[in-house]
């Protein structure tokens, strides 16, 4: 009986799985595709339809060209109008909307980003869909896993809506190659123009030289142990530069201005899965390990030694930062 | 200049410090006994919203204060009229769980009747995780939307919000009406005062049964089951530096 139900819900599930069309929305930056979209990518084709990839702003023709090479993605609708240049709400998700309506979508997807998150409610509200945030695994093309309560349960989730939007945790899904797909490019059909009714005005973005702290393989994180902002400057980037990471930072850093907003590591800031995350000078609150605690390999450098980094940590450290850092460093350098 | 009716929809949720714990049914978080709070972005909204009345006085009509959930959200609705709001109203949800479109389509409806002119919510509770209800809200109305507020600055009916976003900040410009979501670095919220606290027991609070608001609340996604993350096991500490470093070789991290 067991055997026949299985059977009669794989044929289900098939015949479901050709009619499923997902629609993988991507950002684009400085006429490049962002690097925060690939994921999104790889988890559209895991949904097992064929993907669509969705591009609007002033130079989405050649924006298109490139999503058009991505692994993945069999067709790519773009929308050549300026207007969606800086990804406003207010004209970017009637846009979206319209154009599920009109491709008949089973799926949206987007990366789970600023971007991401701004938009895609907005979209699955105009649409009457209850949207699935931060998305770690697609069981099926109906059953999703997202983590809760800050990381500190898992919930899996089934839905029955006709189309679902759902926004992608990028650390939880691997980014697609950018080069041997060969997908076709077409301009989307709709173009609803809705009015923009917020202006967009300036942006501040840190510049760094180092990788993205999103998608590094390697991060260094510095937390209030690090005194104050001087010593985080002094201290951390070297170490940074030594290990070719990214720099974080706990929100205790953040709040007493040792480092820029961005760069919080949390269930409020980043959520980072590199391949080492090094943690000099933090505690471990829950509300900081929500952000790191899926990093493959965790170091910590902490004087305190119950702190709870270290329930977590696969290599601890109880020295004093400001010796063990600096040394560190050095010999990292000599090993290179 | 129109002026202002502030609108502030806040939740009762699990005290952030709080370890959550999975119930027996492995579907729900356990809340029985536990320690609930005010969700830590709210505060941060009603503190936003209280700030923009002692910067504009005159033009501040009402601070609402809305939270759709059990009875004891009352309490978390006292402590947002003891930081300032001018009244709250709850819909009572009895033991219903709300998704956010349900959520904001409840919102919309209060928005109406209440002649809102500007919703401050938090950018995300720290128990769902999900940061919708704003967005969807602004979508639902067909308002402007600024995604978490770093700075909120009003101008006649011009509100300027610097956003966090990923690498920096974005500014944004829109005019009354408008909805804007609370990011951490907004603002410290005040703590409620006794005084205050006595106060707020003075405050009006409404309250309306779920089911007049109507109809498409209903849930639209089914929680199959809640299980812990795969628990990390520390995996020791080492002497030095040099112990570090052939440690991280040997796990194959550097």
């Amino acid at each position: 009986m067991f055997a026949l139900r299985n059977a009669s819900r794989r044929l289900y599930t098939s015949r479901r799985s050709r009619l499923l069309s997902t629609l993988a929305v991507l950002e684009h930056r400085g006429g490049q595709v962002s690097a925060s979209s690939l994921p999104a990518v790889t988890a559209a084709s895991k949904l097992g339809g064929p993907v669509t990839a969705f591009i609007a702003g002033g130079d989405s023709a050649s924006v298109a060209a490139q999503a058009a090479k991505l692994v993945g993605v069999s067709k790519v609708l773009h929308v050549p109008n300026g207007a969606y240049d800086k990804g406003l709400p207010e004209n970017f998700a009637p846009l979206l909307a319209e154009n599920i309506k009109a491709g008949g979508f089973t799926h949206v997807v987007c990366a789970h980003s600023a971007f991401g998150k701004n938009i895609m409610p907005r979209v699955a509200a105009l649409l009457d869909i209850q949207p699935i945030s931060d998305v770690t695994e697609i069981k099926d093309a109906t059953t999703f896993v997202r983590p809760i309560y800050a990381g500190n349960a898992i919930a899996t989730v089934k839905t029955g809506q006709p189309t679902n939007i759902i926004t992608v945790r990028g650390t939880a899904f691997p980014a697609s190659a950018t080069e041997g797909g060969n997908a076709e490019v077409a301009e989307a059909p709709v173009d609803p123009k809705a009015p923009a009714l917020v202006e967009w005005v300036e942006e501040n973005l840190a510049k760094s030289e180092r990788p993205d702290l999103a998608t590094a393989s390697k991060v260094v994180s510095g937390g209030r142990g690090l005194k104050n902002k001087v010593k985080f400057d002094e201290f951390m980037p070297p170490l940074a530069d030594a290990l070719g990471a990214a720099i974080g930072a706990s929100r205790a850093a953040v709040d007493a201005g040792f480092a820029d907003n961005s760069l919080q590591v949390g269930q409020t800031g980043k959520v980072v899965a590199p391949q080492l995350y090094m943690a000099v000078g933090i505690s471990g609150a829950i509300q900081h390990l929500a952000g790191m605690k899926d990093s493959k390999v965790i170091a910590a450098i902490n004087k305190d030694a119950d702190a709870p980094i270290f329930q977590v940590a696969d290599v601890g450290l109880v020295a004093d930062l400001f010796q063990a850092v600096p040394e560190l460093t050095e010999k990292l350098k000599n090993e290179k | 200049m129109s002026a202002l009716r502030i609108l502030v929809p806040i939740k009762r949720v699990l005290d952030y410090a709080i370890k959550p714990r999975i119930a027996a049914s492995g579907k729900a978080i356990d809340l029985t006994g536990q320690k609930m709070s005010l969700n830590p972005f709210d505060e941060l909204s009603i503190e936003a919203s209280v700030r923009l009345r002692e910067e504009h006085k005159t033009r501040i009509e009402d601070i609402l204060a809305f939270s759709a959930g059990p009875q004891k959200s009352q309490d978390a609705l006292r402590t947002a009229m003891a930081m300032g709001a001018d009244r709250g109203l709850l819909v009572d949800t009895a033991t219903t769980e709300l998704e956010p479109l349900a959520v904001a389509k409840i919102l919309k409806r209060v928005v109406e009747k209440e002649k809102s002119n500007l919703v401050i919510l938090g950018k995300q509770s720290i128990d769902d995780d999900a940061g919708q209800t704003g967005q969807m809200l602004a979508g639902l109305l067909g308002w402007g939307q600024a995604t978490q507020a770093a700075d909120i600055k009003l101008e006649g009916d011009t509100v300027t919000v610097v956003k966090e976003v990923d690498g920096g900040t974005e500014t944004v410009k829109g005019k009354l009406p408008m909805v804007v979501t609370t990011d951490l670095r907004l603002n410290e919220p005040r703590y409620a005062s006794l005084p205050n606290i006595m106060k707020a027991k003075k405050k009006k609070l409404e309250q309306i049964p779920l089911k007049d608001y109507g109809e498409g609340l209903e849930g639209r996604l089914e929680v199959l089951q809640l299980v812990e993350p795969p628990p990390r096991q520390g995996g020791g500490k080492v002497a030095d530096v040099s112990g570090m470093i052939s440690k991280l070789k040997e796990l194959g991290a550097l």
